[in-house]
């Protein structure tokens, strides 16, 4: 059988925009993925030891606040640090096009705007598992 | 025969006529819906509303049950007052914004705090980093906000402030500004948003746990009823309600259903019904059905007037009046295609004042990608002054009034919305149905109907899931500088190493004592303040005391 994907879905930051979280968890979970939400304004130390603690394939970043290029870095830093390189890091929200390169080069894999079908991101998970 | 069995008999008649030709000519879809998903029907007329009575429900405007409006000849009068919501990196630069705006003939100031300002945190709080001036103006003490008011006279302009958790700090930075310009409290026009319930289920941006939340809201009523006397103490928002994803219905009930909560604890603070309540206003959005949206706004009008005169027994008509600011809806703007925002903005604009707003915010094009521009906030400005000056939407008062399909829709609307406050009600009332996470997943399972709807087609957005173009990506953004967090951190020191810290010592020290008491905790607020004690320093005595909310994470 196949194993089933355990997501992070994490809201980093202070900005309290979270239907897009919470759509976005509840998707992936009907797309048959296990998903944990973390509720609002997580420090980058608090995402990533939730995700090892959870022991999950994605961390799936939503940020609304534009301190993007600030945080989501700093949760591939730590994971690094870790040594954790397994986990597929992806990110959400309000984020312009501009700083996606910026942000890939940092280790997020993708960056997914408004208006992104859930579909495609459950696509893209299905098929850029880092295990 | 009465003439509304006449009626109806005609219209079987018509019905079946219409059916039969259905099988030639079809309708465009099986089922029709408003934005919200509420059936609609093919024809309304008369026989809709044979269930209630014009001067009952509808009644003449600036009387009540208000339906029509709060004032009795609306914008006849005069306009709305166009209010953008502004601000952004440092005081100086937010300043400068609205010199801007007041200049471009906006009537009223709106200020957008950045997210450690909402929360509570200084500029150089750990949990500050990346955030200080993203979404608003940075204020960490009185000193920002003189910068932030300079040349702006305080008697002169009304003032909306986007602040909720720490609202009765920022309101006693704006007292103790207006009192070195020479400005007395009794002066002072404008909002505090003020407005912890929905913080809670919808933007999130709380610090202390319900009941103390709730202390803090009325002791502003309490103090400012005497010392504030035309400021309006809360804006309690359904707009924020509606952006994560509620209906129309659901927008309404649960933000009148926050409002009784709060008329409930001011009462049992002791305060009398209408010292505060003609004070209280209210905040919705405006999407893009228009007549759902004219309906939401005529019926929440007509429920409150009667939650306020029979549930609570104001005697006062001022404490019937919802009188409500509008925003238009920012989750409706796309990023694809972003200069057909403009289009939808000036529908839900149309809608909001067809609907009888107070004041009204019109959210610029780029909003799904960026902060505005000064462009594009001309724009959204002047989409107001067209509905205004050139539509003709504001020559009569509620022109949509006896359209049989939006008084229908307005009777639903209460109807339904009276339901979702009946339930809150047998939870224990808002505070309690929040803490039970009810109104969290009523409002959750509404947005990913949506989304789902969107991505199936079954709901059109233009742009976004039809008439797409390839389009390249857009092209000069507004950018905060990133380093207004170090520079703001640098004004923080010096001004730490300036101020007298005896009397800041002092000022905290007496305010950590009213916290324990049941004292009004405005006063020894407005006398740190006035020390240049910081925002930050403020809530760390409150935290103390009060403790922080732990979220309810539902999905």
């Amino acid at each position: 059988m196949e194993r089933t994907i355990r997501v992070l879905v994490a809201k980093p930051g202070l900005d309290g925009h979270d239907r897009g979280a919470k759509v976005i968890a509840r998707a992936l979970r009907d797309a048959g993925m296990e998903v944990v939400y973390t509720g609002l304004r997580q420090t980058p130390e608090q995402i990533v030891q939730a995700a090892v603690q959870e022991d999950v394939d994605v961390i799936a970043m939503s940020i609304l606040s534009g301190a993007h290029n600030h945080l989501f870095p700093r949760v591939t830093e730590l994971l690094a640090e870790k040594k954790v390189d397994d986990v597929l890091v992806i990110g959400g929200g309000v984020i312009p096009e501009g700083d996606y390169e910026f942000l890939k080069s940092r280790g997020i894999a993708a960056i997914f705007g408004p208006g992104t079908p859930t579909a495609t991101t459950v696509e893209f998970i299905r098929t850029h598992l880092k295990r | 025969m009465s003439g509304n069995d006449k009626l109806k008999a005609e219209l079987e008649r018509w019905n079946a006529g219409v059916d039969k030709s259905l099988a030639k000519h079809p309708e465009r879809r099986k089922d029709f819906v408003t934005g919200s998903k509420a059936p609609v029907g093919r024809l309304y007329t008369p026989a809709d509303l044979e269930s209630r009575e014009y001067l009952d429900d509808i009644g003449l405007p600036g009387e009540f049950p208000f339906t029509r409006g709060v004032q009795s000849t609306m914008y006849r009068g005069r306009f709305w007052t166009m209010r953008q919501y502004a601000g952004f990196a440092t005081a100086e630069e937010s300043n400068k914004r609205y010199k801007f705006l007041l200049e471009q003939g906006q009537t009223g100031l709106s200020v957008a705090f950045d997210l450690p300002t909402q929360i509570g945190y200084d500029s150089d709080h750990p949990l500050s980093a990346g955030e200080v001036g993203k979404v608003g103006v940075a204020i960490d003490s009185l000193a920002d906000m003189e910068t932030l008011f300079d040349g702006i006279p305080l008697d002169k302009v009304s003032t909306s402030m986007t602040i909720n958790a720490p609202a009765a700090v920022l309101l006693a930075m704006y007292i103790a500004v207006a009192e070195k310009q020479g400005v007395t409290a009794d002066k002072l026009n404008g909002t505090i948003q003020n407005d912890i319930l929905k913080e809670y289920v919808a933007r999130g941006t709380y610090i202390f746990p319900p009941e103390p939340s709730m202390r803090l809201i009325t002791d502003i009523f309490a103090y400012c009823s005497k010392e504030v006397p035309a400021w309006n103490t809360i804006s309690i928002s359904g707009y924020h309600i509606r952006e994560a994803g509620s209906t129309a219905v659901q927008e309404v009930a649960f933000t009148l259903a926050d409002g009784i909560a709060y008329v409930e604890a001011a009462i049992k603070a002791g305060l009398d019904v209408d010292d505060f309540a003609p004070r209280l206003s209210f905040f919705f959005n405006a999407h893009n059905d228009l007549f759902e949206e004219v309906a939401k706004f005529r019926a929440a009008r007509r429920l409150w007037a009667r939650v306020m005169k029979e549930r609570f027994g104001a005697k006062n008509p001022k404490s019937w009046m919802l009188r409500f600011h509008t925003q238009t809806g920012g989750s409706t703007l796309t990023a694809q295609q972003p200069d057909n925002n403009v289009v939808r903005v000036a529908i839900q604009a149309l809608a909001a004042v067809l609907g009888g707003t107070q004041s009204l915010h019109t959210n610029s094009r780029d909003e799904a990608l960026a902060l505005p521009t000064e462009e594009s906030v001309r724009i959204a400005l002047r989409t107001q002054q067209i509905i205004a000056n050139e539509s003709g939407a504001a020559e009569t008062v509620d022109p949509l009034a006896g359209s049989y399909y939006v008084e229908s829709l307005t009777n639903r609307i209460e109807d339904e919305a009276w339901n979702y406050i009946r339930k809150i009600d047998s939870l224990g009332g808002a505070v309690k149905a929040i803490e039970h996470g009810f109104v969290q997943q009523e409002i959750q399972d509404a947005a990913y109907a949506y989304q789902m709807d969107v991505e199936s087609g079954e709901r059109v957005v233009v742009g976004l899931n039809k008439f797409q173009v390839k389009e390249a990506a857009p092209e000069g953004l507004l950018r905060v500088d990133p380093s207004v967090g170090a520079s703001q951190a640098a004004k923080l020191g010096a001004l730490r190493a300036k101020r007298d810290s005896s009397k800041v010592e002092t000022a905290l020290a007496a305010l950590k004592a009213a916290s324990k008491t049941d004292a009004n905790l405005m006063p020894p607020i407005v006398e740190a303040v006035k020390a240049y004690a910081t925002l930050g320093e403020i809530c760390d005595v409150l935290r103390a005391t009060f403790g922080e909310y732990q979220q309810k994470v539902t999905i």
